[in-house]
């Protein structure tokens, strides 16, 4: 049955593919854009917060802000046990893993940069150059291996936005020095099959990591039964803060790693004949780190643990279901990949509008969408469009938005004739 | 103000349809190429410029969004029969407008239409690749 739309309150009415009592955790929803009941569809680039998470950081800077370790006042010592403890949050997170084993990033960019620099660089003498990655890839999965040294060889993707698994077999056996693939694609939603890829990794000695930057938000991720060597994430796509993320790695690699940046808090010993290093995590951390943000990191992991994340993916599956219908009635509209395994995504073109033109006419309309390459040129190439338009979900996005949507889009059509 | 739908509705989407001077010159004087890579649109852009400095034809190719195509088809039928320096000074009144500057309107003209654009931060570089390319080009010749 069709339901009239209704945006701003009613949370006593949940829309019929709902989240009950989800909505009204984040306020922002409520909010309005161009004068219209706010519609973000826009979560792939970054998810909303919820009020814990923003309290979390407002609670932290009025209440007990103070630089961790070193100082043995209260608030020093009350914001260092905040800040380590996340360590064991985000090792229960992930699955069950060490908390040793949690280093805190700005994000997946950096940690990818991490790896690189430090575990994939040194081995090149010995390992080779060779970077296996997907032609999915996000930039941030491509850029830091080139920097690093690297040759990449990429896995093609199907027409249907999946990875050619046949190729992947083939490549990994070819031994490359590592393999660097995306869990969850950004660009079109496709999940990958991670644990089939680790554990054909695995028999020819190939490290792997991971970049769950856009799984984290919609999936719980088990790293114990995936079998990786890397698993990172950004905060901001769990509905954290910005500028925080997790790298998660190996006890054995992050222990012969050398460190990534100097400063602070990475040392054992400075002289100015030389100087020795922390152990890992901290060997990692240089400088004083993001302490609030990895507060709020806290405070979204523990939020999302306590959420029913199986019905997340049931929601999550019916929008990209209803969406799919929706957006393939109109005419002109074209899917760049349809994957059949995927998290709610919507990546499309229309005949005679541009990308640009179609999320501004939607910008009139409140409904916030992505335009352009999202960070993965040769995915594009792939395809062979220089771009295009992309909706993306989170567990708060309703039926009535992405009706919504699909309502804005033949207004688009109606323009561009 | 017109709001982003009216300035489709306008100039926007008659100039995407049929974009003035849109095609490939025999004898250009001077040409060049822009890209903006945040969304991959590309412009290539092609001049005959004679003795006096005066613009006496234009041509432009590329692919990109509505908005960056409207506006170098407005721009190339702006500065046709005029000089270089003349058709630089328009940029410059363009870019005031577009960035809630004084601007002399009476100069820019037709070119007008696109203050309202001036509200969306994000799509002013999409009107104003074809000038970028224009200011770029008259500074090499072919």
């Amino acid at each position: 049955m069709l339901r009239s739309l209704d945006y701003a309150g009613s949370p006593s009415e949940p829309a019929s593919l709902g989240m009950t009592g989800l909505r009204e955790q984040f306020p922002i929803l409520s909010a309005t854009s161009r004068g219209k009941p706010l519609v973000y569809l826009d979560s792939a680039a970054t998810t909303q917060k919820p009020q814990v998470v923003i309290d979390a950081e407002r609670d932290f800077y009025t209440g007990w802000n103070a630089n961790i370790h070193r100082g043995v006042y209260e608030y020093s010592e009350r914001a260092t046990v905040a800040y380590d403890g996340t360590r064991a949050t985000a090792a229960r997170f992930l699955g069950g893993v060490d908390a040793d084993e949690i280093v805190f990033v700005r994000g997946t960019t950096e940690a990818i940069n991490l790896v690189a620099q430090s575990f994939f660089r040194p081995r090149i003498a010995t390992a080779g150059a060779t970077v296996l990655v997907t032609e999915m890839e996000h930039h941030a999965n491509i850029v830091p291996w080139q920097l690093a040294g690297a040759t990449l060889v990429p896995i093609p993707v199907t027409d249907a936005g999946e990875l050619d698994m046949e190729a992947a077999t083939r490549l990994l056996a070819a031994r490359p020095a590592m393999l660097a693939v995306m869990h969850v694609s950004n660009a079109l939603g496709t999940i990958n099959p991670i644990a089939e890829l680790c554990a054909m990794a695995r028999t020819h000695g190939v490290p792997v990591l991971i970049d769950g930057a856009q799984a984290v938000g919609h999936f719980a991720v088990d790293l114990p039964a995936l079998g990786a060597d890397f698993y990172c994430f950004s905060g901001h796509k769990l509905f954290g803060p910005t500028g925080t993320g997790v790298l998660w790695g190996r006890r054995e690699h992050l222990a012969m790693m050398p460190p990534y940046q100097g400063g602070g808090d990475m040392i054992d010993l400075v002289r100015f004949e030389g100087s020795s290093f922390a152990r890992p995590p901290e060997r990692f951390e240089a400088g004083t780190p993001n302490i609030a943000g990895v507060i709020g990191l806290n405070a979204a992991m523990q939020w999302v643990m306590a959420q029913d994340t199986r019905a997340w993916e049931r929601h999550d599956r019916e929008l990209l279901e209803l969406g799919r219908h929706l957006l393939g009635e109109i005419p002109g509209l074209r899917f760049i990949a349809r994957p059949a395994d995927a998290v709610g995504v919507l990546t499309f073109a229309m005949d005679g509008a541009h990308p640009h033109d179609i999320a501004s006419i939607l910008d009139g309309e409140g409904i916030c969408i992505r335009a352009g390459h999202h960070c993965a040129q040769p995915l594009h190439v792939r395809f062979g469009v220089p771009s295009s338009a992309r909706a993306s979900f989170g567990p708060y996005t309703t039926e009535a938005e992405v009706r919504a949507l699909a309502t804005g889009l033949q207004k688009v059509r109606e323009l561009f004739g | 103000m017109a709001t982003m739908n009216e300035l489709y509705q306008g100039i926007i989407i008659e100039h995407d349809r049929s974009p003035r001077n849109f095609r490939t010159l025999d004898a250009p004087t001077h040409s060049g190429e822009g890209r903006n890579p945040l969304c991959g649109d590309e412009m290539s852009l092609q001049l005959v410029v004679d003795a006096e400095g005066v613009i006496t034809d234009v041509g432009f190719q590329g692919r990109g969004c509505a908005v960056s195509k409207a506006s170098s088809s407005m721009m190339t039928a702006a500065i046709k029969g005029k000089t270089v320096a003349e058709a630089t000074e328009l940029f410059d009144q363009f870019h005031a407008l577009l960035t809630g500057k004084d601007a002399d309107r009476t100069a820019l003209g037709k070119l007008v239409a696109f203050e309202g654009l001036g509200a969306y931060p994000m799509r002013v570089k999409c009107a104003t690749m074809g000038w970028h390319v224009l200011k770029d080009v008259v500074g090499h010749k072919s």
